[in-house]
């Protein structure tokens, strides 16, 4: 057997336990193979716990560890690294749990946050910093930590619960669908819950719209006043919470 | 050919996130520290920064896991750019990786996985530290595996093995103590005999760790104290070796760093005293 019929053999073992592949490695490696099958499943397993412990937490542990094992079975490991290998899992958890969407929705947020804690830093822009900016021309960068999710339930307010150590509450869906805006905070991933409003002003910056166009939007929507009124706020706020990168006009944005 | 790594004689500790906070506010007695080069090639955030600020107060030795060099399929080139920018970054000691497999055709066990030794992997496992080398342009230090399978189809010993792949490709050793243990208890080869037939000069780096009993062979858990017969077996390996960096490698059940630091002091004194009597 040559080389790379014996490492497809052996991932057939890992990922089928398929016997067929066992025997062909040989019946001198068969106690052995099951240490290796162990510490397949056994690694993997721990991955999703260690990333997604609350909703770990939320499920229990036989139902979390039977997810895992379906979407184990489901979707075999192919990065070079293991820390990616949860990011599927939200979609497993929508199929096997079609009608308590807080369970994949807890999970997204807990990946999403995951994966802000190691994205590319950048510098956010200070208050004094945008006195400098050109607001006629400029367009907003955002922090490439940032990520949206939408929002049905309350599992933000699960995942708080469960982060302080408290009771959390029922699960619930929300009056009107939301969203969540994850992104990291110096080197704290951190998150909020958005509007509409706010969830279409950041995706028309990050499709490149310069600010005026922004506040003719937001004008558009809640009327002149309100709308540039608003467009100042969400300026502040952003800000504030670091989001924004830089300022300049769509040519030299990127 | 890569230039040869120059030695660097020491001991040393891995660095683990228990930890991260002594390493990095205090000053700790220890002559390197070696990361796990994968939880470090990531975009940004905290993990980079605190590799650069212990790199400020240590040298650094980068071990990866997921290079796979026995891949029958080649490297990921993606992989190795990113190790790349990881090593330009940090200018480590040393930049290691395991004679075993973990990826083929896509899929990635995360694992450890066992190579048989043929004339056939041989050239599947130097031509890909050759690539890796290039990409790297330096030499690599590839480390011993644990086992817990051997193939029929083996034609040659694991020693064997490495001495032709040191000799083919110009790399190092990362001698882990352990795993010569670990594999010749579950494949009943002598030990001794392994340490008298790899090129002891090629050898950079020696891993101490510990082990515990499954049910039909001994498992490499790193989650223990380094037991007896591996220290036996350091010993020996310390009165053939010339310098070399020596490191205590707990992976699971991480104790206070007191504990590892008492470890590595029982190290210093048998490397020492195997080195002395050695040169008598």
């Amino acid at each position: 057997m040559n080389l790379a019929a014996l490492q497809g053999d052996f991932r057939g073992w890992l990922v089928e336990a398929s016997e067929h592949a066992a025997r062909r490695i040989g019946p001198a490696a068969r106690p052995g193979l099951s240490v290796y099958q162990n510490n397949y499943r056994t690694q993997l397993v721990t991955c999703l716990a260690e990333t997604l412990g609350h909703t770990h937490a939320w499920l229990g542990d036989e139902a979390f560890l039977a997810a895992s094992i379906a979407h184990i079975d489901a979707v075999p490991p192919h990065a070079w690294t293991l820390d990616v290998y949860p990011a599927g899992f939200a979609e497993t958890l929508a199929r096997l749990y079609p009608g308590d969407a807080e369970v994949s929705e807890l999970a997204a947020l807990e990946w999403a946050l995951s994966r802000a804690f190691t994205a590319p830093d950048a510098a956010p822009m200070s208050l004094t910093d945008l006195a400098a900016v050109d607001w006629d021309t400029a367009a907003l960068r955002f922090a490439p930590s940032l990520q949206i999710l939408p929002a049905t339930t309350n599992a933000a307010a699960i995942w708080s619960a469960l982060a302080a150590g408290e009771t959390p509450p029922a699960a619930a869906r929300l009056p009107e669908a939301a969203a969540l805006l994850v992104w990291r905070q110096d080197f704290a991933p951190t998150f909020r819950t958005i509007d509409a409003v706010e969830e279409q002003a950041i995706a028309l910056c990050a499709a490149g719209q310069d600010f005026t166009a922004l506040c003719a939007s937001l004008a558009e929507t809640l009327g002149e006043k309100p709308g540039m009124a608003r467009a100042a706020a969400l300026l502040g706020k952003w800000i504030g919470d670091g989001l924004i990168i830089g300022a300049a006009p769509p040519s030299t944005a990127a | 050919m890569n230039a040869s790594v120059p030695t660097f004689s020491g001991y040393g500790l891995g660095l683990r996130r228990e930890h991260y906070r002594d390493f990095l506010e205090t000053a700790i007695d220890v002559d390197f520290v070696e990361v796990i080069s994968e939880n470090f090639m990531v975009d940004g955030g905290r993990p980079r920064d605190i590799l650069r600020r212990v790199r400020e107060r240590h040298p650094v030795a980068l071990h990866g896991v997921s290079m796979s060099i026995g891949s029958a399929d080649g490297l990921d080139r993606a992989y190795l750019e990113r190790l790349k920018a990881l090593v330009d970054e940090i200018e480590p000691l040393f930049v290691s990786d395991h004679l075993s497999w973990s990826r083929f055709e896509g899929f990635n066990s995360h694992d450890l996985l066992p190579l048989p030794y043929t004339a056939e992997a041989l050239d599947v496992v130097c031509a890909n530290i050759g690539l890796a080398q290039d990409v790297l342009g330096r030499a690599m230090l590839v480390e011993n595996p644990s086992s817990y399978v051997a193939f029929d189809g083996s034609t040659m010993s694991e020693w064997a093995f490495i001495d032709a792949m040191c000799q083919r490709t110009g790399c190092h050793l990362l001698l882990d103590v352990n795993n010569i243990h670990v594999s010749a208890v579950n494949h009943g080869f002598d030990p001794v005999a392994y340490l008298d037939g790899i090129p002891a000069a090629r050898v950079r780096q020696v891993h101490l760790a510990g082990h515990s009993q499954g049910e039909d062979m001994l498992i490499d858990t790193h989650d223990r104290p380094v037991p007896t017969p591996v220290w036996t077996l350091y010993e020996h390996a310390m009165s053939r070796l010339g310098p070399v960096a020596t490191m205590i490698e707990r992976d699971d059940a991480i104790p206070p760093l007191d504990e590892l630091l008492a470890e590595l002091k029982t190290a210093r004194r048998i490397g020492t005293a195997a080195r002395r009597k050695a040169a008598a």
